[in-house]
């Protein structure tokens, strides 16, 4: 067992930040817990560290029920989205915080302190400040600062959210990397889902204080319990009173029964792919995905009129309908 | 825009010129007239035991009025900055109460409540402390008139830190004593500085408040303001030039201390030295969530 939470409830004045929610978080794994801004992501993150407290419910680590242990207790190592790096001390000083609260001896805690600062490629910086690193250096310093303690957990509140798109690709590819090495039971928060499903192996879609939906990143992209999950994990559009992706919709130049008429809005080059928007006659807007030998084939051009046929729908209130 | 070369000249002639008449020519002349006759009168007037012990009591002022406002000022701030509650607005409000109110109301007050027949004073005298007319109650008027500094200048710096690198350091297993020394402390340690050097300017120049409680007996109750206004007042002006002197290079060496501590912590913590691209984008980008 790595992380449970029972039943937690959370709520900020009028705000219902945490409502009932139920999670559970295999040992080892590496979880995301997806969703919007004011989903209640990050007041989950926060309780599970016991740096909120709940309502009601339970959080348990490891086995042992630790709602009622204050954080610093709790043997969490917890990274921030804007690092929360102690501007005073260096870099070697920030790592070493935790084992000099833990009264460990000198020699160790410099043996120690250097073997993780050459895990996050920092090992030059140690005499560096906060304010001399880049962004993406601070969080890898704050990453072994978390990891010095050798805590039971890790948990990441948006740890890339800060930093800009390159960096942020860098930097899940390492912690994806980083924690098959060292397989520490990880939650991390996001509200990106292309980094949950690249970094994740487990994702938690949270909405309105609620869980909507936890599963694999295919579970989720194909068989979304709801409408919410379906457009969150994925784009979507709806025709014919379902919902479908935009590269499950197939273009005919020629009409069919099973095909709306569409007219071609505008057409987007996005390097490989192509975006092309229709609106259909009741003038709901639509788009598809294609590639360019599909585009080139087609010889599309704007304010032509075609047929969309949707190969794969979805519809919340039955099941699935696969189209032949 | 930049301001043409005369416009640039003329505002540096007003300013300087401004200052000049309001601050540096009183300043100045005080320093003409103490050393007009070189350095023998005014080292004379400063040696003698009324005026030694004055120095004496304005330093033991500062040596109780600053350690006592500035515990009371860093748990103050720490308590109206972090833990909200209905009565900060009070609590603020009272802490402002001395540079609202003029030093010789403070020092009368006292009066009313330490004197004989004062709510504290009758009990208190049949217990053996006398309040008035000795030093505990000019440490009162003292503490009293320089409570806010270490607060006001405290608050904006512990918003400004936040809770992450707090609560950061509890999930690192510190407990609140070691997060306060280990984390919050050094965080605002230059706005603690910025409130001490007020406080003790304040306590060094404090005249009103003191006067009423002191009663200003010459060798005894009297600090250095004081001995300056009664000298002023006995036409012993080389007394009062030589003490104003004194009471001017103390508030120096207090500014002196603190800017020379203030670069050894710079040259300590070198500064911010731009060393990849991201680092700036990081910061700009900054959004919550």
């Amino acid at each position: 067992m790595g992380i449970a939470v029972e039943g937690a409830c959370k709520r900020f004045g009028d705000f219902q930040a945490l409502d009932n929610v139920s999670i559970d978080v295999p040992d080892g794994s590496l979880t995301a817990l997806l969703g919007p801004s004011g989903s209640g992501k990050s007041t989950l993150l926060r309780a599970i560290a016991g740096l909120e407290d709940l309502d009601a419910g339970r959080v348990t680590i490891k086995g042992e029920d630790a709602t009622a242990k204050p954080a610093q207790k709790r043997e969490v190592g917890f990274v921030f989205q804007h690092y929360a790096a102690f501007k005073h001390m260096t870099v070697f000083g920030n790592v070493a915080f935790g084992l000099k609260i833990r009264k460990q001896s000198k020699g160790q805690i410099e043996s120690r302190v250097h073997e993780l600062l050459r895990l996050v490629q920092l090992d030059g910086l140690a005499e560096r400040y906060p304010d001399q690193l880049s962004g993406g250096q601070r969080q890898r310093m704050a990453l072994a600062r978390a990891l010095a303690v050798e805590p039971q957990v890790l948990l990441l509140d948006e740890p890339f959210g800060a930093l800009d798109a390159k960096v942020r690709k860098d930097l899940r590819t390492w912690l994806r990397r980083l924690h098959d090495e060292m397989h520490v039971t990880t939650i991390f928060v996001t509200h990106d889902q292309e980094e949950a499903m690249d970094v994740a192996e487990q994702l938690v879609v949270m909405n309105e204080g609620r869980v909507e939906q936890s599963g694999s990143a295919d579970d989720l992209y194909d068989h979304p319990a709801n409408e919410f999950v379906m457009s969150f994990v994925g784009e979507v559009n709806q025709l014919g009173g379902a919902f479908v992706r935009p590269h499950d919709i197939q273009v005919e130049l020629d009409p069919d029964e099973r095909a709306e008429e569409a007219m071609v809005q505008r057409i987007v080059a996005l390097g490989f792919e192509i975006r092309v928007e229709f609106v259909l006659a009741d003038g709901t807007e639509v788009w598809a995905q294609l590639t360019r030998a599909e585009l080139q084939k087609l010889e599309l051009r704007e304010g032509q009129i075609v047929y969309l046929r949707p190969d794969r729908t979805k519809s919340f209130s039955g099941d699935e309908v696969v189209a032949a | 825009m930049t301001p043409t070369p005369t416009a640039k000249w003329g505002l540096r002639t007003l300013a300087f010129g401004y200052l000049g008449l309001l601050l540096l020519a009183p300043v100045g002349m005080i320093f003409y007239k103490t050393f007009e006759h070189g350095i023998g009168p005014p080292v004379e007037a400063m040696t003698s035991p009324d005026a030694l012990h004055a120095i004496y009591l304005t330093l033991l002022m500062v040596a109780i009025a600053v350690p006592v406002n500035t515990v009371f000022g860093v748990g103050c701030a720490l308590l109206l900055v972090r833990h909200k509650w209905k009565g900060n607005a009070i609590v603020d409000g009272i802490i402002n109460l001395p540079f609202a109110v003029s030093p010789v109301v403070i020092g009368l007050s006292l009066f009313l409540l330490y004197g004989t027949g004062g709510w504290f004073g009758s009990t208190l005298s049949e217990l053996g402390f006398q309040v008035l007319f000795s030093i505990p109650g000019m440490a009162l008027a003292s503490i009293f008139v320089s409570l806010p500094f270490v607060v006001r200048e405290t608050v904006p710096v512990l918003q400004e830190i936040g809770t992450e690198q707090e609560q950061a350091a509890s999930t690192l297993g510190a407990n609140a004593w070691q997060t306060f020394w280990r984390i919050t402390l050094p965080s605002i340690r230059w706005g603690v500085a910025y409130g001490v050097v007020l406080t003790t300017a304040r306590v060094l120049g404090e005249f009103g408040a003191v006067t009423i409680v002191s009663g200003s007996i010459s060798g005894e109750t009297e600090t250095l303001p004081l001995f300056v206004g009664k000298s002023f007042e006995q036409f012993d002006e080389q007394s009062a030039y030589a003490g104003a002197i004194v009471l001017a290079l103390l508030a120096l060496t207090t500014l002196l201390l603190m800017s020379i501590g203030g670069r050894k912590a710079k040259a300590g913590s070198s500064g911010p030295i731009p060393i990849a691209g991201d680092a700036a984008i990081a910061t700009s980008t900054k959004e919550g969530s």
